[in-house]
């Protein structure tokens, strides 16, 4: 029973991992684009969502509402005018620029809000619980999961059911024959990285509410969300899915048996999986 | 005054020069082969009136309008589409995706709709939601001729259709040309094979080594002129 | 000579090579003059100037971006700490057994990195020093997770300090970091020339080929693997006696420091990138800068780290050649050419 509680429990953290990983999957799948800064622009959507919720005194599921256009426009801005700048076939820049961002960002973030550890207030849904048979499942995880699954959901809507998502699948196999249907693969490329923004403030949402976070913690979800991304295979989303299910499931069952061995067991878990099938378990795209 | 019209346009691939000083001119309603061998630039001259290769700007004209370094999505939005080398359709789509995506930047009114593409190539319609990657090749060409079209194009260029289809079905695709045409576009064709070319169009120009080295009506133009300016050598030589 | 020669050498590189020897010939005397600040910090620019260059062998020239080096760093810092705690081993030597546990361990992490390719190269390499780190914070007999210090009596006793003491006439905590330097400098200056040898050798040139036009070397059949693959181990063979080198110094340790992705592999990073990637130069000219930034900013803290990840930003889009390709843009000059030019002599009139 306790390993069935232990499973139940690595799954829902599976979806948190999803939820860190969907817009770096969405970043990399189409444009091949490693954003290391990844994990620490989530944390900047977690202070943005703790600002509104502090100074407005909103619940902060209204507070991402709110804070969504700011985190969409900044990841527009900084694909548009930074991150196109590096695409090519040389995997260098983008590595080294995105990598100088997240020192830049953490810093910026030690400076204007120190290295004390904060928390998003989520009233008594942080310790609610249903219980199911013998067990309890805590909520907050099972929303986490859900919106794991709706966020997938609505981005493989997008891209496969909409004029927009063509065009992403199109500027991602071939940028210039694209252009050549009167798609400026740069605008493509500013919205790719806006509605990965979107989904980090989603991600923010829940980094903040299920633990506290600091400015230092966004390389860390970073791993694990590169990890995710890789188990699952280039450019499919139900694939980074199942790869956080993965890393979550391997983390809880390391942590039953030793508690320090709960990150090892996780990282252990990808590198085995990259052994046997180092493109990935799911993989849509050719790299 | 012409649809579209090239000036001493020079094109460079970095340092290399791909092109040396090329006129052609292409007016309504009209069809143009280029023809050449292997490496003589045409490609290059279709890349750089669509904007892939931007060049200087006055070098090109549409509708009296300079466009030589307009980007790509700007030439399409005035009504120049390509039908690129090689088709080149978007794997990840499918073939009605790959159709759908031709009409991305949609102009209003559109001229060519999907059921209209549908009766041009029929075959297409069966296989509307397989991969673009299973069909044949000339199947394939028939989409990337569609997807162009969706754009409802004035102009539209065509590199190298017959490259690598039998010839029959070569001669299929052309047939549905007129069509094409009494829709509204103006054509060019690029051709490695003469023959073809020749009994499409209304101007034909020759290319060697990034110049033009003939141009003329093909009824006023001989077979050892032709050969001439194709290689470089007479028939007999 | 009818058809020409091929040369490496040029009037600059000649005149570089007899600067380079008399500085080091000035930085061996230097202890009879310097104080032990000064020494301290060329320490610092000579250790970290080794793990830049092997970091810019592995990513300028191998096209290997490791964002992992860091596993090396920290295995050889390991193992002289475990050799001199467990194995009662001379610190010196211990170093090199830093440098051949890296190697070894090297071995099984190639089998794995070597599989991805590109990004999934950078965050494999990552992940597996991550694991390391968390592995060896289980090693409860070098302090677990907490870390643990070198024993007084295993740094008091070591090698050439008793000598260095007496022809000094200084303190052992004071010939402890004479010989640092020394050994620093000597690591510093192998590392140069054999990276500089490796460079000019057969599998060297298959490395340049393959960075500067890929498609043509594979058409006349260069296959780069068995360099990349010298290069990986070579690499964490240099980087691991590097370890061991700056956790001697320190002579305090825990896995999150010597497995820090931030100080052996970031600012290792920005160094080669502001510096220039994929030259010799480049590394030295980054570090002397990075010294400067550190010793001018680092009271800044954050604000300090802040400007270096921007600089890195900036270089990168706008001069990715950085500082030195800037340089050499401008005059030409290369200090270590390791690129062939094909001379033709002029006709005899
Ligand atoms: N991307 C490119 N970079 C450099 N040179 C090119 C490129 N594409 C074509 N060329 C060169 O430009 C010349 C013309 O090529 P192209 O226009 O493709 O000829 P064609 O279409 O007539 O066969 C050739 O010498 C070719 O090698
Ligand atoms: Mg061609």
């Amino acid at each position: 029973m306790i390993w069935l509680e232990t499973l139940i429990q690595g799954i829902l953290l599976g979806g948190l991992y999803a939820l860190f990983a969907a817009g770096l999957s969405l970043v990399f799948g189409i444009m091949r684009l490693v954003n290391l800064a990844h994990g620490d622009l989530i944390v900047v959507g977690a202070y943005m969502i703790l600002i509104i919720v502090s100074i407005l005194g909103i619940n902060p599921f209204v507070a991402t509402f709110i804070a969504a256009p700011g985190m969409f426009a900044l990841g527009w801005l900084l694909q548009r005018f930074v991150l196109n700048r590096t695409l090519g076939d040389d995997i260098l820049p983008p590595l080294l620029v995105t990598f100088g961002l997240s020192i830049a960002l953490q810093n910026a973030l030690l400076e204007g809000f120190s290295a004390d550890s904060q928390r998003i207030n989520a009233g008594a849904l942080e310790t609610a619980s249903i219980p199911v048979g013998s067990l309890s499942i805590g909520i907050m995880p099972l929303l986490t999961f859900a919106t794991a699954i709706l966020v997938i959901f609505g981005l493989n809507q997008i891209i496969f059911r909409t004029a927009l998502g063509r065009a992403f699948r199109a500027t991602s196999d071939d940028p210039i024959t694209a252009s050549l249907m009167g798609i400026r693969p740069s605008s493509v490329f500013a919205i790719v990285t806006g509605l990965a923004m979107l989904v980090a403030i989603i991600a923010a949402l829940y980094l903040g509410m299920r633990a506290s976070f600091d400015p230092s913690i966004g390389p860390v979800r970073l791993i694990y969300a590169f990890e995710a991304v890789i188990i699952g295979g280039l450019g499919s989303l139900w694939g980074t899915l199942l790869g956080g299910i993965i890393i979550g499931v391997a983390q809880t069952f390391g942590a039953a048996i030793n508690p320090e061995w709960q990150i090892l067991a996780g990282h252990l878990a990808f590198l085995a999986v990259l052994l046997l099938r180092p493109r990935g378990l799911l993989p849509r795209a050719v790299d | 005054m012409s649809l579209l019209s090239i000036q001493s346009l020079d094109a460079f691939y970095g340092d290399f020069q791909a092109l040396f000083a090329v006129n052609v001119a292409l007016n309504h309603g009209e069809t143009v082969a280029i023809i050449g061998a292997n490496g003589a630039g045409k490609t290059t001259l279709l890349r750089s009136i669509a904007g892939v290769l931007k060049n200087a700007h006055g070098s090109i004209s549409h509708n009296g309008e300079a466009i030589g370094a307009l980007s790509a999505d700007a030439v399409l939005a005035r009504g120049i589409a390509m039908v690129p080398e090689g088709r080149k359709l978007f794997s990840s789509l499918t073939v009605e995706e790959n159709l759908l995506i031709g009409a991305y930047a949609q102009r209003s009114e559109p001229e060519w709709t999907l059921e209209k593409i549908y009766d041009l190539f029929p075959v297409l319609a069966e296989k509307r939601h397989d991969a673009s990657t299973m069909l044949s090749g000339g199947q394939q060409q028939m989409v990337a001729i569609g997807r162009a079209l969706m754009s409802n194009p004035d102009v539209l260029l065509c590199d190298e259709i017959s490259l690598g289809l039998a010839p029959v079905i070569v001669k299929k695709i052309y047939s549905e040309f007129p069509k094409i045409k009494s829709a509204g576009a103006s054509v060019i064709v690029v051709e490695q094979d003469i023959t073809q070319a020749v009994t499409v169009a209304d101007t034909v120009y020759c290319m060697m080594e990034g110049g033009v080295t003939l141009s003329g009506k093909p009824s006023d133009l001989t077979k050892d002129q032709i050969h001439r300016a194709y290689f470089g050598v007479g028939v007999d030589e | 000579m009818g058809v020409g020669h091929i040369k490496v050498g040029t009037a600059s590189s000649r005149f570089a090579a007899w600067i380079a020897s008399g500085f080091i010939l000035v930085a061996i005397f230097l202890p009879f003059v310097a104080g032990r600040s000064l020494l301290q910090d060329l320490f610092f620019i000579f250790s970290m100037l080794v793990l830049t260059q092997w970091w810019n062998l592995l990513a300028g020239y191998g096209g290997l971006v490791s964002v992992g080096q860091q596993a090396f760093v920290g295995i050889g810092a390991y193992a002289m700490f475990g050799s001199v705690i467990l194995g009662n081993v001379d610190p010196v030597v211990s170093i090199l057994i830093a440098g051949f546990a890296a190697f070894v361990l090297s071995v099984p992490t190639a089998f794995l990195a070597f599989r991805l390719h590109g990004a999934y190269f950078a965050i494999g390499t990552w992940v597996i020093a991550e694991v390391m780190r968390l592995g060896v914070a289980q090693w409860k007999a070098v302090g677990g997770g907490t870390g643990t210090s070198l024993p007084r009596s295993a740094t008091r006793d070591m090698w050439f300090v008793d000598g260095i003491s007496v022809l000094f006439d200084v303190k052992t905590s004071a010939a402890r970091d004479i010989l640092a330097y020394w050994l620093s400098l000597f690591l510093m200056v192998t590392t140069i020339a054999v990276i500089y040898w490796f460079l000019r050798t057969r599998r060297g040139l298959a490395l340049f080929a393959v960075r500067d036009n890929s498609q043509a070397a594979q058409s006349v059949g260069i296959n780069d693997f068995i360099s990349k693959l010298i290069v990986y181990f070579m690499a964490a063979f240099g980087t691991g006696l590097a370890g061991g080198l700056i956790y001697l110094q320190k002579a305090r340790i825990s896995p999150d420091s010597a497995f820090s992705v931030l100080d052996w592999t970031a600012y290792v990073i920005f160094i080669v990138v502001i510096g220039g990637i994929g030259t010799l130069e480049g590394p030295i000219v980054g570090v002397l800068v990075f010294f400067l930034l550190q010793s001018l900013l680092s009271d800044f803290g954050s604000w300090y780290l802040m400007t270096l990840g921007v600089i890195g930003i900036a270089v990168m889009l706008f001069a990715p050649k950085g500082l030195w390709g800037l340089f050499t843009e401008r005059t030409g000059m290369e200090l270590f050419p390791t690129r062939r030019q094909l001379v033709i002599p002029e006709k005899e009139t």
